[in-house]
């Protein structure tokens, strides 16, 4: 799971969003955080994103990658920069402010 | 300055389990080590020596005690640990690979880390657990918490989440070392010393009249007892050292060997044979009254028999020395080249008598000779800058007694030393010699006497010698 191998297969799509979700098991958190996130992708960027949810407690060698302590921790791979957003995205105007989706809507 | 030290009585001792550190010194001081199954707090300003402490527990874990740790690094990264410890004379990529260490350090960085809305520090937990069990851990070391608090915005999470994390230590058995800033008005900058209360150790590094010393001090070992002074350690190649090496007592077993003192005449007057091994003896006697040459017969005769001696050399360069010694016919080049020999030059005002006591007790352990001489220790008392002056050399007599090594110490009689550390100072010697110089006439004579020796019948008349070309002559 090196982190440049999803980026190099995605270059051929500048467009498209590569998120990854930090969860450990199924937790009312992680949950949460999922829900939150599936509907604002869907809100906002259709059809130009993806989500990997990477379990932890499956596969815990992979918390190192992208530094992981919190849980959960939505990473955003592309567009560069890499971004890192923690909690259950409950506070969906800070989400959008940090991943730069309120600028590029209002922009729209 | 003895009185707070308590003889630890067994009942004590059995009543917690304890987890030897190795650091040299600091079980001694503890009783034992850190608390088992516990997680001790080791509180320091920056350089203070918290991180060394911390991997240096580790190291001695996992090569003296065959017990693996997993270092959670919040500071410093895997490769910079790695070149440090290296220096220090552990193998950390070694160890690594022998999984019996394993190294995961934290980044942090609050710009990067956007908070929106509930989370826990369960990958942290999944981190420190995958590590515990790929190694099966039985010490662990997190250094320094410091950084969660400046990556973590959510100060009420983050404390709920270190309570979580101290429990978990403590439910599985894990023997732990939590590093911490000095806070202003608290003992640590978070308060985290409200959740770790059972160890409690102090580092510092302080100026004292322009001499820097690193103290050590256990403020605080619930259920066990521990030493309450504060202690000066170091760091050095060979890592952490504090001192007592030992704790002080008066029960080591004496010797019945004798060894010669190096001068024929004088091993007569002594019984016919000389000093007891492992016993200390002061030479006093003023400027130029041949107290070196006094001991370098002393260095000789053990080291034409092959016997390992130190010297500590507080007033002449080894060279200066050597060449000295030559002009009264003792050779002691080949004795050097052959290691067996030691020779340590230092200015007694390089740094204070603790840090002295400590680097001697290093080299001691080091070389580990027969015999030592400390010439002359009149200068080494003059740089105590504590009061704790005489328990510390009290220690160090003990630890020398203790380790049957034979002392021979030269005191130059109208130097700065106070007349009651001198008294203090002898009243710890087996033997004390006086050279002196008597005016008569035109001439100085030299004479020589035993003043004391325990245990046993010795010379009382007082002897006339001279220095000579073959060395320091007693006549009659």
């Amino acid at each position: 799971m090196k982190k440049d191998k999803p980026a190099d297969k995605k270059e051929a799509n500048p467009e498209m969003w590569e998120l990854r979700l930090y969860v450990a098991g199924q937790t009312e958190k992680s949950v949460t955080a999922f829900a939150n996130l599936k509907k604002l992708c869907e809100e906002n960027l259709k059809g130009k994103y993806t989500i990997e949810i990477i379990d932890l407690q499956k596969h815990p060698e992979l918390a190192k990658n992208d530094q992981i302590i919190a849980i959960p921790t939505l990473v955003r791979k592309l567009p560069e920069p890499l971004r890192k957003i923690i909690g259950d995205l409950s506070k969906t105007e800070k989400v959008l402010v940090s991943l730069d989706l309120k600028l590029l809507k209002e922009a729209w | 300055m003895q009185k707070k030290q308590v003889t630890p009585s067994k009942k004590n001792q059995e009543s917690l389990t304890k987890t030897p550190t190795g650091i040299m010194g600091f079980d001694e001081i503890t009783y034992g080590g850190l608390p088992n199954g516990r997680s001790a707090l080791i509180i320091g300003g920056a350089g203070s020596g918290k991180t060394v402490f911390a991997m240096e527990f580790l190291a001695r874990g996992a090569t003296e005690f065959n017990e693996a740790g997993v270092f959670m690094s919040f500071e410093e990264n895997e490769e910079d640990l790695a070149k440090n410890f290296n220096s220090l004379g552990f193998d950390i990529p070694g160890l690594i690979d022998k999984k019996m260490l394993v190294i995961d350090y934290i980044y942090l960085e609050r710009k990067e880390i956007e908070e929106a809305g509930e989370f826990d520090l369960e990958g942290l937990f999944i981190r420190l657990k995958n590590a515990v069990n790929e190694t099966g851990a039985k010490r662990v070391v997190l250094d320094s918490l410091e950084a969660l608090f400046a990556g973590i915005e959510n100060e009420g999470i983050l404390r709920a989440e270190l309570r979580r994390l101290f429990r978990w230590l403590k439910d599985n058995n894990l023997t732990a070392i939590i590093t911490a800033e000095k806070g202003e008005e608290s003992l640590t900058k978070y308060s985290l010393e409200e959740y770790l209360a059972d160890c409690v150790i102090i580092l510092d590094n302080r100026m004292n009249e322009q001499i820097a010393t690193r103290r050590i001090r256990v403020l605080k070992y619930r259920g066990s007892m521990h030493g309450t002074n504060e202690y000066p350690f170091l760091i050095n190649e060979n890592g952490f050292s504090v001192i007592p090496i030992t704790s002080t007592g008066l029960n080591h077993v004496v010797a019945t060997e004798f060894v010669s003192t190096g001068i024929k005449k004088l091993d007569t007057m002594l019984n016919g044979k000389g000093y007891y091994k492992g016993s200390s003896i002061l030479v006093t006697g003023t400027t130029g009254t041949g107290k070196t040459t006094f001991a370098a017969h002393f260095l000789e005769s053990f080291c034409t028999k092959g016997k390992v001696c130190l010297l500590f050399s507080f007033e002449e360069s080894p060279s200066q020395l050597i060449r000295n010694m030559r002009t009264v016919g003792i050779d002691l080049e080949p004795f050097v080249e052959k290691k067996l020999l030691f020779i340590h030059s230092t200015r007694p005002t390089f740094y204070g008598l603790e840090m002295h006591l400590v680097v001697m007790y290093d080299l001691i352990n080091k070389i580990k000779p027969e015999a030592i001489v400390i010439d002359p220790i009149s200068n080494l008392i003059s740089a105590g800058t504590a009061p704790e002056t005489s328990s510390m050399l009290t220690r160090m007599i003990d630890f020398l007694k203790q380790n049957h090594i034979t002392s021979l110490f030269t005191v130059l009689k109208s130097s700065s030393i106070s007349g009651e550390n001198q008294a203090y100072v002898s009243s710890l010697m087996d033997t004390l010699i006086i050279l002196k110089d008597v005016q008569s006439g035109t001439e100085t004579r030299k004479f020589i006497q035993i003043l004391k020796s325990r245990g046993m019948s010795h010379s009382n008349t007082v002897k006339n010698y001279s220095l000579t070309s073959k060395g320091l002559e007693i006549k009659g």
